[in-house]
């Protein structure tokens, strides 16, 4: 099967280019589009991209493949290379670093932004802080989220203003947190997002819905978190 | 107030409010026009169309609407201007005529509903 992926080495190259590589695929078999990967760089270990776990644990695997984000670890090559070629790139509107290796730093910067993290300055109770199973079902398709920044490079609003606009997966997080009976810094969280960029840029495309790997909805998310906003000024 | 336009200091939720309901009156006024002109809008004289415009009411809801718009289209061309216009002086220049016009249409539309 021809293969195009992208290729750049900041040392070696003027500017990035696609390679087109045949590979051999065993008979009767569908692969994932990492196995492609691994066999490629079996050849030619200049090859570099990002993966650890090899079943969508991680997270480290998000790449766009024919045009899609998604873990390249858990994504069938049939599913993507219907025409019969697999075009493998890095995630988009990210700094590349090599291949197909981007530097999440802004990714990261926004979901530190959002404090990640319950805060709560009342004593526990007892050993931990208790919910009802009401309370808990409440953090179902928020919690997990594995960072892999499918959605954010796949959402325009976050590729025009990457430093402003937090992003689908990093909104998503925050409202993991508001959501959250235990946690006490609602109104600090909400006071940090009312700014037009933040939440506000986010114009309800979907892009990040339909390339989640973990089928977690962020635009949901980011409508309550509006709500939260518009009620908490009136 | 120019400075606090021009930057980044308001708040989304109050703009958001604010597109929502200037929308609500762009659309209400569409629809009263639409129907004015339906009903009477075949052989239309201009004492007609004056008398319609200078009824005090159509007079207030007409400047609640250029407002409306001036508002509306204000936060939008604002957010196309910061998604789009990355040069900070063609951004500037943009929002300067965006700002010139919408100015120019509020008050020369003060001057034909009040001026006559
Ligand atoms: S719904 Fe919002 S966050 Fe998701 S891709 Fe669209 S603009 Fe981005
Ligand atoms: S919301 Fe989904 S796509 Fe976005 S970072 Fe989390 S797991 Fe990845
Ligand atoms: S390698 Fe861990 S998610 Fe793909």
């Amino acid at each position: 099967m021809l293969v195009s992926v992208y290729r750049y080495n900041p040392e070696t190259d003027r500017e990035p280019y696609m390679q087109d590589v045949e590979v051999s695929l065993p008979e009767g078999k569908d692969l994932m589009v990492l196995d492609v990967l691994n066999l490629i760089k079996e050849r030619d270990q200049s090859l570099s991209y990002r993966r650890s776990c090899r079943e969508g644990v991680c997270g480290s695997d998000g790449v766009n493949m024919n045009g899609k984000n998604g873990l390249a670890c858990i994504t069938p090559v049939s599913e993507v290379a219907t025409s019969g070629k697999l075009v493998v790139r890095p995630l988009p509107g990210l700094p590349v670093i090599r291949d197909l290796v981007v530097d999440m730093g802004v990714f990261y910067k926004q979901y530190q932004r959002i404090k990640p993290y319950l805060q709560n300055a009342t004593p526990a109770g007892g050993r931990e802080r208790l919910q009802s199973p009401e309370d808990r079902a409440k953090l179902d398709g928020l919690y997990e989220c594995i960072l892999c920044a499918c959605c954010s490079t796949s959402c325009p609003s976050f590729w025009w203003n990457p430093e402003k606009f937090v992003g689908p997966s990093g909104l998503l997080q925050a409202y993991r947190f508001l959501a959250d009976t235990r946690d006490e810094a609602t109104e600090e969280r909400l006071a940090d997002l009312d700014d037009p960029f933040s939440v506000f840029r986010c114009r309800g495309i979907m892009n990040c819905v339909s390339v989640c790997p973990k089928g977690l909805n962020p635009t949901k998310a980011i409508g309550h978190i509006r709500d939260m906003l518009l009620s908490r000024a009136t | 107030m120019v400075t606090n336009v021009l930057s980044y200091g308001r708040s989304g939720v109050a703009d958001w409010v604010v597109q929502r309901f200037s929308a609500l009156a762009l659309a209400a006024y569409t629809v009263v026009m639409v129907v004015w002109l339906a009903v009477n809008g075949s052989d239309l004289t201009f004492a007609q169309w004056q008398g319609f415009i200078g009824q005090t009411w159509m007079r207030i809801f007409t400047l609640l609407t250029i407002l409306a718009l001036a508002g509306h289209a204000w936060i939008g061309l604002w957010t196309v201007a910061t998604d789009y216009l990355k040069k900070g002086a063609v951004r500037v220049a943009f929002l300067g005529c965006v700002a010139i016009s919408l100015f120019v249409y509020v008050v020369w539309g003060i001057s034909i509903l009040w001026g006559f």
